[in-house]
């Protein structure tokens, strides 16, 4: 083992209750609900449990890293809670799998209660956690991350249920047919199971996560936090800090969403309120909040963040919180140039969610105009 | 024209108001008594004396409560409970009252049991329910003497029927043991739902007395009229839902002191501040409703997520202490509550509160004001400057607009706000004391659909026109104005583990009874 686990940063209960909300917010409403993933964190800080963030600076290039997260539908997470030890079950399977043992854990995504995942495994196995993820928000499908479009081969990997079931991926042609088997795979393990990918380098971790994202949420959710006590507009403050803008506001009108293929989809209509009044809203989801219409006319999609707030108290709504008459602020923010590249694109544009009819225009670059 | 009788039973005072359409014929305030009753038939009679009407004259009375989120909040009256939940291996890192105060879930009892059993979202077994576990856990029960049990079930919402069948192997080994399942009181969030079933059960003894205690109050002092009691939505339930469901009346006291500011002003869009003996309640008005918090409300601590107004309590009343001088000043959070009237100066009492502060600075009259007629000038301007900067900070938290709108401020302790808070008017509207009592005699009615539909050959929006339908004509046929109908909760689950395409829909609508617009 290398000498990495004793440096970096020790978590505090603090510190998770403010990645809560900042990973609720970079979840664009999936990532599963972070109001769980805070609570067992929690219990574990309280058993005794260290927590330690390590900066990717501080990462040695020979390093093993096994990323790790949920893996299913959001709504089935916040009601059939996990066991608890899934991720470490994975992770103790992948280094027998493959006759290694791994040095750090990896975060796939920053979203929701997947900012948790790997916090928590890497307390039960005393291993720190890389500061940095795979998509700097959540994304629904696995090969989504930027680990796997830029080169990243994440079989062999390992799946766990809470029920003891345990299932390893020995070889994926594609990343894509990866995610296909494991989304069968997933719903007959009763839709949220977790799923730890074969380790990556230190030095690949370096070039290719998005950085510092555990730091930006801690900071994220801390500023919204001390905005609700000092009574600013935490909706102004994270468009600040994020370089984001507030799209629209309204009231739900409509919500459909269901169960299909593993995943929650669905779509919720929204009536403008305030200076949005006479104005339609529509936001389409796919586990997380993909595409938002104004009167018919995109507005904002992936892999630009679409992030639901309550209006009045700036807190993240997720898609299993959404709700029949809730009002909400719909706020734009850029996503990392890592996801803006042709190849990135490819793979989380638009298109690759079953929307080829739309351009993506970075919203980081409109801007710029 | 209908005549209403409008009851507040709250931790400090009972309050009843008399109503005929929207003429506020009498209102008194009583102190509320150990025993629920003797306060209400205080105020009884001397409401129904002060508005010189007949006692058959009542067509109907309705009685808002703040009796059980009071229990839950001081910690009291609260039966221990038998915690269930059929899950594992599913959910064993969180268990039952996970994130509840400490001194919570020492009141109830902390007696938590994870069994397996409970449902896939699919409507397979997470395992077959333990039938054997679950003696054991009543053999338990037995011993412990526990009188009470909630049964969490995953996935219950869609499917309760382990939930129904541990309910009756528990009822058979434990006679009279009262049940509460969680599928009877929530929507999908293991961990909410649960929470509410748990404390729907300690709360059972206490709403058995309490909806007794009312009835009787009603009928000794001669009332044969049927009578309600308000929910969190503002909306009317039979007594006999509440002995079942007290939890579903955790918010309607600040849903009635808002509704009931709203009417006695006709303003659509205020800011209301209800001052109270101990806490000030801040919430607002939206085109006449009270704004509903989002998505899940704290309530004595544990987080639940019913539908209830965005109101927030500071600890600031009538009775709150002052300490100090006028340099180095303490208003509250402590309070002498409900012994006010013997421990305020100027009711000859030794403590300094708001109210004395109140008197000796001549915005009110009330005790014997040479009590405190030799209290520091300084430290009266002190106390005051400190009451108005608190009310300040809580109506700039609910304020969401720039805009300038109006402050009503209602409750007892409502002769402590100043006439202007933080550049907005504040309007005390007649009867301002006894606005909770009457936004209960004016409470919603409301229907609702609930059940499941087949989405085989039908839309699911004619599914769903169709149980809005239902709703309305449920309604109205309660006597709601169909004028005023507004959909509320509209929901629908696919149900995958049922052929056909099957949906459970809920559908709930609200609206204003008629005869009140004379």
């Amino acid at each position: 083992m290398l000498d990495d686990t004793q440096k970096g940063r020790l978590l505090t209960e603090d510190d998770i209750a403010a990645l809560e909300i900042g990973a609720g917010i970079l979840g664009t409403g999936g990532g599963g609900n972070p109001y769980i993933g805070k609570l067992r964190a929690r219990e574990m800080l309280r058993a005794g449990y260290e927590m330690r963030l390590l900066s990717l600076d501080d990462l040695d290039d020979e390093a093993q890293v096994v990323a790790l997260g949920g893996i299913g539908a959001p709504l089935i997470s916040f009601e059939r809670i996990k066991e608890g030890r899934e991720g470490l079950r994975c992770l103790r399977a992948l280094e027998h799998r493959l006759g290694f043992t791994a040095d750090a854990i990896g975060c796939e995504e920053i979203g929701g209660q997947n900012a948790m995942e790997p916090l928590i495994v890497g307390a039960m196995a005393g291993l720190p956690v890389v500061d940095g993820d795979g998509m700097g928000r959540a994304f629904p499908e696995m090969q989504m991350t930027t680990y796997a479009i830029y080169g990243h081969r994440s079989t062999p990997s390992v799946m766990c249920d809470p029920h003891g079931n345990v299932v390893t991926f020995d070889h994926a042609i594609t990343e894509k047919w990866h995610e296909t088997m494991a989304r069968a795979c997933v719903i007959a393990q009763g839709g949220a199971s977790v799923l730890a990918s074969a380790p990556m380098s230190g030095a690949f971790m370096k070039r290719y996560a998005i950085p510092h994202t555990y730091t930006q949420a801690i900071g994220l959710g801390q500023a919204v936090i001390d905005a609700r006590k000092n009574h600013d507009d935490p909706v102004a403050t994270i468009c600040e800090r994020e370089g984001g803008q507030h799209v629209f506001s309204g009231k739900i009108t409509d919500l459909q969403r269901h169960f299909k293929g593993g995943f929650n989809v669905g779509i919720a209509q929204i009536e403008g309120l305030d200076d949005c009044r006479g104005s339609q809203g529509e936001i389409v989801i796919q586990n997380e909040f993909l595409i938002f219409r104004r009167d018919g006319e995109m507005q904002v999609c992936v892999p630009d963040l679409v992030v639901v707030l309550e209006l009045d108290t700036g807190l993240p709504i997720t898609t299993e919180l959404l709700r029949y008459g809730q009002r909400i602020a719909v706020l734009a923010l850029p996503c990392h140039p890592l996801l803006r590249s042709d190849e990135a694109l490819n793979v989380v544009g638009p298109a690759a969610f079953g929307h080829p009819d739309i351009t993506y225009a970075p919203m980081a670059e409109k801007g710029k105009a | 024209m209908v005549i209403r009788l409008g009851i507040d039973v709250g931790g400090t005072n009972t309050d009843a108001v008399i109503l005929d359409g929207r003429r506020v014929l009498a209102g008194v305030k009583r102190m509320t008594t150990e025993d629920v009753m003797t306060g209400i038939s205080e105020a009884l009679e001397a409401v129904i004396a002060e508005a010189g009407i007949a006692r058959d004259a009542i067509d109907v009375t309705m009685i808002g409560t703040t009796h059980f989120t009071n229990a839950v909040v001081e910690r009291r009256a609260l039966d221990p409970v038998a915690a269930i939940r059929l899950g594992l291996p599913a959910t064993a890192c969180l268990p039952p009252m996970v994130d509840w105060p400490a001194d919570l879930i020492a009141e109830v009892g902390g007696h938590r049991y994870l069994l397996h059993g409970g449902y896939e979202f699919d409507g397979r077994e997470i395992a077959p329910l333990d039938e054997d576990g679950l003696l054991k856990v009543a053999d338990d029960i037995n011993s412990k003497g526990i009188r009470a049990a909630a049964i969490s079930s995953v996935f219950s919402p869609i499917n309760r029927a382990m939930e129904e069948r541990a309910r009756d192997i528990l009822q058979e080994r434990c006679p009279g043991l009262a049940v509460v399942m969680s599928s009877e009181i929530g929507r999908i969030g293991l961990l909410e739902r649960e929470s509410a079933a748990i404390m729907n059960a300690s709360l059972l003894t206490l709403s058995n007395q309490t909806v007794s205690a009312f009835g009787r109050a009603l009928s000794e002092a001669g009332l044969t009229c049927p009578f309600y009691v308000t929910q969190n939505d503002g909306t009317l339930m039979a007594a006999d839902m509440v002995r079942r469901f007290p939890v579903l009346t955790f918010a309607s006291g600040p849903t009635n002191s808002m509704r009931g500011a709203a009417f006695l002003t006709g303003l659509k869009d205020a800011i209301v501040i209800d001052i109270g003996g101990t806490t000030t309640d801040v919430g607002a008005l939206q085109h006449g409703f009270p704004r509903q918090a989002s998505s899940v409300v704290d309530v004595g601590g544990v987080r639940t997520n019913f539908r209830m107004p965005d109101v927030f309590s500071i600890g600031l009343g009538g009775g709150t202490r002052v300490d100090g001088t006028a340099d180095a000043l303490a208003v509250g959070p402590r309070s002498v509550g409900y012994r006010l009237t013997q421990e305020a100066l100027v009711f000859g009492g030794k403590t300094l509160t708001c109210t004395d502060i109140a008197v000796a600075a001549g915005m009110t009259d009330i005790g014997d004001a040479s009590l405190v007629a030799d209290l520091d000038p300084a430290l009266v301007t002190a106390a005051r400057a400190r009451i108005a900067e608190m009310l300040e900070t809580a109506v700039e938290r609910t304020r969401i607009s720039p805009e300038p709108m109006p402050v009503i401020a209602v409750g007892g302790g409502s002769i402590l706000a100043p006439d202007s808070i933080g550049g907005l008017a504040v309007l005390r509207p007649e009867n301002f004391a006894v606005a909770n009592a009457v936004g209960a005699a004016i409470a919603q009615i409301s229907g609702e659909v609930d059940r499941i539909f087949s989405l085989e050959s039908r839309t699911r929006d004619e599914c769903l026109a169709e149980a809005e339908a239902e709703a309305r004509a449920a309604a109205i046929a309660a006597g709601a104005r169909e004028e005023t109908l507004e959909v509320i909760e509209r929901e629908d689950v696919p149900l995958a583990y049922l052929p056909g395409n099957a949906t459970r829909i809920h559908v709930k609508v609200v609206g204003e009874m008629g005869a009140l617009d004379a």
